[in-house]
């Protein structure tokens, strides 16, 4: 392949480790006793439970349904009964516990009717529905939900489809067994997308450490009945990141704080296609995946998992050793520590990395910041870290979101490098949570502002309708009295009368309001109360108005955005 | 612990270590060329730095080993000891590496934290206070009939009974020296070149001092310990602005390659505008930062009170730092052609 090829500013190439896991054929994980399967596992919102406890459900069972345009169905990846709708330690940053549905399997693995779609005959927007029900969502990390990336819209053109087999964090393999093993059901995913998005280029992006998967999605390119271009890039982190892949094989950027597909191009991820190709062609949802066990663990290699095992059964399968120090969910540069191993292997587990303290030793002491912009150098969205890391220390977060804080793709680089050892990206973190917590709170601020001038307004306005009253009596009294004096009584009243109506209807509409007004304040008053160990249904509900309620903030807030801008 | 959970092997003692290796070509060519008594000088600045940072760092509640492991105090010692006279006295070492780390370094806040480069504000304090001491530069070895040993040496500076005659036999002005005073006779530069002191294109023991250091500059820059930015464009300050002097007049103006070969210029390049604490940080700040200092380093040789203008030239820059940052952010990833930080 001649393609000229560019160049991504920054990265690092930490050490690969990816032969101990690669060599090992994929092994199908064994049914675990117990699935417990998130309802959110997807970016967007989570999907609606559609199954009580005691619900026997089946293999490929549809047990939560997306909700909203953002969102993907999940389904039971084992026959058996639904114990548990409750909140369940996941792997998410958060460690917080999140909604999930546990069964009990009954071992029988049955599945329930399934079969293959036509895609070629539905119509497009269809197909998407069909493949967010079928719980499609990236597997490469982020997990949006694929239904969404594959609708080119009505302006928007995806003439470039680029298929990322980057995978370019240290010990992952499963995307590069996956494209070993299965190139021919990846491509015709690819087959799929294309046929969605009316893309006329499609590539594929592999680092160049992994030479038999090259070779095996050439073989399957050469099959189709398409062109598909596999194009081998250099292995440096964060290659494999989509913004990275795009500019390497494009020479393209993504204009900062737009997506890809307004300048023409999709990503999606190799073991995506995979699962689209699963899902057309054999109507199988989104049940399982390759999952990498590696690290600290006697037997590293890739596993065929279904979706809410949980973790310690495939850590037992690759052999537990001792001196496990910890665990990380996806990778040594971007992965998260897992709060435990009870926790289930979700959609984006692409990784289960077992650490020790000789693979892993903690981190020497951090040092203060000497400037000395190695940091700079290796950061691929070409941002200056050390500045950033100043503002951010010093709780200057508007000068660190001038200075770009939300380009930051957390890659890690920086804090690779860094000589100081300082934890860079965590400096980062904080400083975006920081900005959203008080983003939120201005906005609650900026509610509560406006609801007591509205009072003010309406208090005002009764005062004033009331003394308009009051003076439309006493004038109406007086011309009375007049019109007694004078003996011209139905010629002087009927103008008074008129004007005071009209007054008096107005006064009723206020009282309704006001009261309409105290019962809405009356309800959001009491709303923050009663939030505690509420049903997954109320919780649910509770959700919905949420989300509601964000969407009218948020729509009521933009016109004021170009206004609060420097 | 959040991610990433693995890092480089670099740290900063590794970075210290390295720039103190890399001046070691510069240090045996110093020896060779004038005699061992910059050995002393260097013992003394040394000890002295490390007792001063360790006072400081007891003293502002800091722990002392992750600090004196560091390094960065003895690059400190090391870069002030090699501007000094090399026979200058022993309490102007003491006072201006004290200088140096107490005030310049930890009242500033310690390592990272220093707006100006340490040795510098060390070097500067001492050529105002004491301009005298400062000129008691030892004379390369090629034109001393009975160089100094290193007990010799170490008298001189400890302010033993040395002879009058010995000192003066030993002692020689610096080719810089020559140059401001001759010139402030009316002579002209190709009269003044004729001196003994001078060599090729600088001193006579100068310019091999100036090419060790040079050498040492560029193993750091292979090693991208430094990056090529601030010394190219100090060097290119210093050969621009002699050139444009020189071409214009060069009876009054000494010779490009001449300002180019001077130790200081050599160590200022590689050594102290590359220092990352109190340099610019973005990629054209370098550029600017680099330049500047090199343009103002002649500035102040021609028409300055002193005879080098080095140390003043990055202190001098050094206050720019802020200002060169902020307006030469670099476009990022994605970003609009040319995004500038908004002023503060």
């Amino acid at each position: 392949m001649s393609r000229e090829l560019f160049k991504f500013k920054g990265g690092v190439h930490p050490p690969e480790h990816k032969a101990e896991s690669n060599a090992r054929p994929v092994r199908a994980a064994p049914l675990p006793k117990k699935l417990v399967i998130p309802l959110r596992q997807h970016i967007g919102s989570p999907a609606k439970p559609l199954v009580s406890v005691g619900d026997r459900v089946l293999k490929g069972q549809m047990i939560g349904e997306a909700d909203g345009t953002i969102s993907a169905a999940v389904h039971a990846s084992s026959s058996g009964i639904v114990t548990a709708v409750d909140l369940q330690p996941v792997p998410h940053v958060s460690g917080l516990p999140d909604l999930c549905i546990s069964i009990e399997t009954d071992g029988r693995d049955e599945w329930m009717e399934h079969g293959p779609l036509d895609y070629r005959a539905l119509a497009p927007a269809d197909l998407r529905i069909r493949l967010r029900d079928l719980g499609l969502a990236g597997l490469g990390g982020a997990v949006f939900p694929s239904a969404v990336k594959l609708d080119p819209g009505a302006t928007q053109h995806c003439p470039t489809l680029i298929i990322n087999g980057g995978e370019c964090e240290p010990w992952i393999t499963c995307d590069d067994v996956l494209m070993r093993s299965r190139a021919d059901e990846i491509l015709q995913g690819v087959a799929i997308m294309r046929h969605l998005l009316g893309s006329t280029e499609i590539l594929v992006g592999i680092e160049d450490n992994k030479p038999e998967a090259v070779a095996a999605m050439q073989a399957a390119a050469a099959r189709m009945d398409f062109a598909v271009e596999i194009v081998v890039v250099p292995a440096r982190y964060p290659g494999g990141g989509a913004k990275q892949m795009i500019q390497v094989l494009t020479g393209r950027e993504v204009p900062s704080g737009k997506l890809s597909t307004d300048i023409g191009i999709q990503v999606f991820n190799v073991g995506t296609a995979y699962a689209l190709a699963r899902a057309v062609h054999h109507g199988e949802p989104l049940i399982s995946r390759l999952v990498t066990v590696t690290g600290h663990v006697l037997r590293p290699q890739n596993f065929e998992v279904l979706i809410g095992t949980p973790m310690h059964v495939l850590i037992a399968l690759a052999g537990e050793r001792d001196g496990t120090t910890g665990v990380l969910m996806g990778g040594p540069m971007m992965g998260m520590p897992m709060p435990n191993l009870d926790v289930p292997v979700v959609k984006a587990t692409n990784c289960i990395l077992v650490q020790s303290a000789e693979l892993f030793p903690p981190l020497p002491k951090a040092l203060p910041c000497i400037r000395c912009t190695r940091c700079a150098d290796a950061c691929p969205a070409e941002l200056q870290p050390q500045e950033l890391f100043r503002f951010a220390k010093a709780g200057d977060f508007g000068r660190a979101q001038e200075y770009h804080l939300f380009d930051c793709i957390e890659c890690g680089c920086c804090s690779y490098v860094c000589p100081s050892h300082i934890p860079l990206v965590d400096f980062y973190r904080y400083a975006k949570s920081e900005i959203w917590t008080r983003e939120k709170d201005k906005r609650a601020a900026d509610l509560a502002r406006e609801r007591h001038e509205f009072r003010q307004f309406r208090q005002e306005r009764e005062k004033k309708e009331k003394a308009e009253k009051l003076a439309a009596k006493a004038q109406a009294a007086r011309a009375q009295a007049a019109l007694d004096q004078t003996q011209r009584a139905e010629l002087a009243a009927a103008p008074a009368a008129g004007a005071a109506a009209p007054s008096e209807a107005d006064a009723k509409k206020a009282l309704i309001a006001a009261a309409l007004a105290r019962a809405q304040a009356k309800k959001a008053g009491a709303a923050p109360k009663n939030t505690d160990h509420l049903s997954p249904g109320t919780q649910r509900e509770i959700e919905e108005i949420e989300a509601r309620r964000a969407k009218i903030r948020e729509l009521a807030r933009q016109p004021l955005e170009p206004d609060e801008k420097p | 612990m959040p991610s990433p959970f693995i890092i480089d092997r670099s740290s900063v003692t590794q970075v210290m270590a390295w720039v103190l290796a890399a001046l070691l070509p510069g240090i045996a060519v110093y020896v060779w060329a004038f005699g061992p008594g910059i050995l002393v000088t260097l013992a003394l600045a040394t000890v002295t730095a490390l007792a001063a940072e360790a006072a400081m760092l007891k003293a502002r509640g800091y722990p002392a080993k992750p600090f004196l492991t560091d390094l960065s105090a003895i690059v400190t010692a090391w870069l002030l000891a090699l501007s000094l006279p090399s026979l200058a006295p022993w309490w102007l070492i003491v006072t201006g590496t004290l200088f140096a780390i107490v005030v310049a370094k930890h009242l500033y806040g310690g390592l990272g934290q220093n707006i100006f480069n340490p040795a510098m504000v060390g070097y500067a304090v001492l050529i105002v206070s004491f301009p005298v001491q400062m000129t008691q530069w030892a004379g390369p070895l090629e034109l001393t009939a009975t160089p100094l040993t290193l007990a010799q040496s170490a008298s001189v500076i400890f302010g033993g009974e040395v002879p009058k005659a010995t000192l003066d036999a030993v002692t020689m002005a610096t080719p810089l020296d020559s140059l401001r005073t001759g010139l402030l006779q009316q002579h002209t530069v190709d009269e003044i070149m004729t001196q003994p002191i001078f060599g090729h294109y600088g001193g006579i023991g100068f310019e091999w001092l100036a090419a060790a250091f040079l050498l040492g500059g560029l193993l750091l820059w292979a090693l991208r310990i430094i990056g090529w930015q601030v010394p190219l464009a100090f060097l290119a300050g210093i050969w621009l602005t002699a050139g444009f002097l020189h071409f214009f007049d060069p009876g009054r103006f000494g010779a490009p390659w001449f300002h180019l070969f001077a130790p200081s210029v050599m160590l200022g390049a590689f050594f102290i505008a590359t220092d990352p604490v109190s340099g610019a940080t973005t990629p054209r700040g370098k550029l600017i930062f680099g330049f500047g200092a090199g343009f103002l380093t002649i500035v102040i040789r021609t028409w300055g009170g002193y005879p080098d203008g080095v140390a003043f030239a990055i202190l001098l820059m050094n206050l720019c730092v802020p200002l060169i940052d902020q307006y030469t952010q670099p476009r990022i990833y994605g970003g609009a052609k040319n995004t500038k930080a908004p002023p503060a």
